[in-house]
């Protein structure tokens, strides 16, 4: 009964991911081919990266705020206080800043996606759209996949900038320190490989958000609850993924810039 | 159909000509066939009414006419066209000059009426003026012109299936499927939805096929007519009934009854006496 169970579960986890995969290689042949619905890519490109500036814009001004306070703690012990825009800057750069953003992006706009889409195929508006003779792929997928792909990099830029005014706004009134000196450190130390990183990452959260949201939204059944649980399923999968492809695109990028390390 | 097969047993039909033609067709999801070895056809000018109870597949049947669901075995033609393996882009010409009516209207939620009557005219980037045209066109015919800007929030049930029907009809199409039009709706309204499908029958002459468990709908197409002077449907005279409607009956997957009104009401088979009575 327990191996029955094994076995029926590991089955359904290897045709969940043949079929992810499958969705996510037509999704991203979709950006290539006609029809690209501009007007729908342009609403989507409103929802997800205008409608996310505000939680991106706060959770960039936190992060850096707190990087500040706690390495200025820790590098006070070696004296080093000095370094903290080097710090900040470099790791909001390098790795929160694109992680951050595609986790609070994921957690709003993969939820709405997967909901959305779901509610659609639970009312039958999807099985409408395909008798209308229009393709939900391209029409609903596509757009919301390109849209995020391209928000998510500009999202990043701005967190990423957040971020080091946060840490400046700490560094000059809690930690009292010089503000003029973390802005040239935060500066000076950067690297063209420390952007390149920093860019390609969104790059491929934003591909990974958006194709999890949609995909668990059009294989969405059971009504309701369905949507629930395929809403939950996608911004679960979607925030592990994102973590999990970091450490992958981090550990290439060290092997081909390896000057940081 | 009419004429070719007025008995209870289901034969292999013959597809010359068919608008649609079913040839063995079976399919599964998780479990026993949901639907088995089905074979039928629908001619030009029939209206084909598929009863029976709720869960045996008739709506499966209606979604795989345009292969929104792809059979297990047999083969589906559509306006001739053999559909079974037909990958789903070359499915979507095929489909735009088909009308389908879903359960529940399926409307998109977040579009006007305006926008959901005249979608497939929007993708094809139809003139805005134009579109309005065919759109309040449709909507008069549904008898729905006031609901021009409203989004389907503000409709009732029955009104979203009036909708639904005027977004099938907006560009003529040569087939018209309907999926329990009536279901879940009360007995006046139900009336209203089944006159403006008698209204299109005979106003166009649309073949199709509409699905229901509801017996006395079935009866009140195949015996009332649109009457265009008085603008509403009116009864045949007595005994007489449509010689376009035909019937089809599904029981546990299987098909039991293929055939004319006239053949139903004297079948036999204990299912279709029970479904009957």
């Amino acid at each position: 009964m327990a191996m029955e169970t094994i076995d029926r579960t590991a089955k359904n986890i290897l045709l969940t991911v043949q079929e992810y995969f499958w969705f996510a290689l037509n999704a991203f042949l979709n950006l290539f081919r006609p029809p690209i619905y501009w007007q729908d890519f342009l609403l989507q490109a409103d929802i997800i990266g205008v409608g996310s500036l505000s939680i991106v814009i706060l959770s960039g001004i936190a992060t850096g705020g707190v990087l500040a306070l706690q390495s200025a703690a820790t590098l006070a012990h070696f004296g080093a206080t000095a370094v903290t825009g080097q710090f900040v800057s470099m790791t909001m750069i390098r790795e929160l800043g694109p992680v951050l953003t595609g986790i609070m992006v994921s957690g709003r706009n993969a939820s709405s996606m997967a909901s959305e889409l779901g509610s659609m195929v639970v009312t039958e508006q999807i099985d409408a759209m395909r008798a209308l003779g229009v393709d939900p792929m391209r029409k609903l997928a596509t757009p919301r996949i390109f849209a995020s792909i391209a928000m998510l990099l500009f999202l990043t830029i701005v967190a990423d900038a957040c971020g080091i005014v946060g840490g400046l706004g700490v560094t000059v009134f809690i930690n009292h320190h010089d503000g003029p000196q973390y802005l040239a450190q935060a500066w000076e130390h950067l690297m063209y490989s420390d952007i390149v990183q920093g860019l390609i990452k969104p790059l491929f959260f934003g591909y990974i958000l958006s194709s999890i949201g949609c995909f668990y939204g059009m294989r969405t059944s059971g009504g309701t609850q369905g949507v629930g649980r395929s809403t939950i399923s996608a911004v679960v999968n979607a925030s592990v993924l994102i973590i999990f492809v970091d450490f992958l695109i981090t550990k290439v990028m060290l092997t081909l810039f390896p000057g940081r390390m | 159909m009419s004429g070719l097969w007025n008995s209870d047993s289901p034969q292999t039909p013959a597809c010359d000509g068919a608008v649609v033609a079913f040839n063995g067709v079976s399919i599964r999801f998780d479990g026993p066939p949901v639907l088995d070895d089905i074979s039928f056809t629908i001619r030009p000018g029939e209206t084909c009414v598929l009863l029976g109870p709720a869960g045996v597949g008739k709506s499966v049947l209606l979604k795989m006419v345009t292969g929104l669901l792809r059979p297990d075995r047999g083969s589906i033609q559509l306006f001739g066209e053999e559909i079974t393996h037909l990958p789903e882009e070359a499915l979507f010409p095929l489909r735009a000059r088909t009308g389908m009516v879903f359960q529940e209207g399926a409307l998109f939620d977040s579009l006007t009426v305006r926008d959901n009557v005249a979608y497939q005219l929007i993708q094809e980037r139809v003139d805005d003026e134009e579109i309005d045209r065919r759109v309040r066109e449709a909507l008069r015919f549904v008898e729905l012109e006031q609901t021009f800007d409203m989004l389907p929030s503000s409709l009732s049930g029955g009104m979203r299936r009036r909708v639904a029907i005027a977004r099938a009809l907006i560009r003529q199409p040569e087939l018209l499927l309907y999926d329990s039009p009536t279901g879940g709706l009360d007995p006046v309204t139900s009336t209203t939805i089944i006159e403006l499908i008698v209204k299109e029958r005979d106003v166009y002459q649309t073949p199709s096929l509409l699905v229901t468990h509801r017996l006395q709908d079935a009866f009140t197409l195949c015996s009332h007519r649109f009457d265009p002077e008085q603008g509403r449907m009116i009864p045949l005279p007595k005994g007489e009934t449509d010689p376009h409607a035909t019937f089809l009956m599904i029981e546990e997957g299987r098909l039991i009854f293929n055939g004319s009104l006239r053949n139903l009401v004297r079948s036999e088979n204990g299912f279709v006496r029970e479904f009957l009575e």
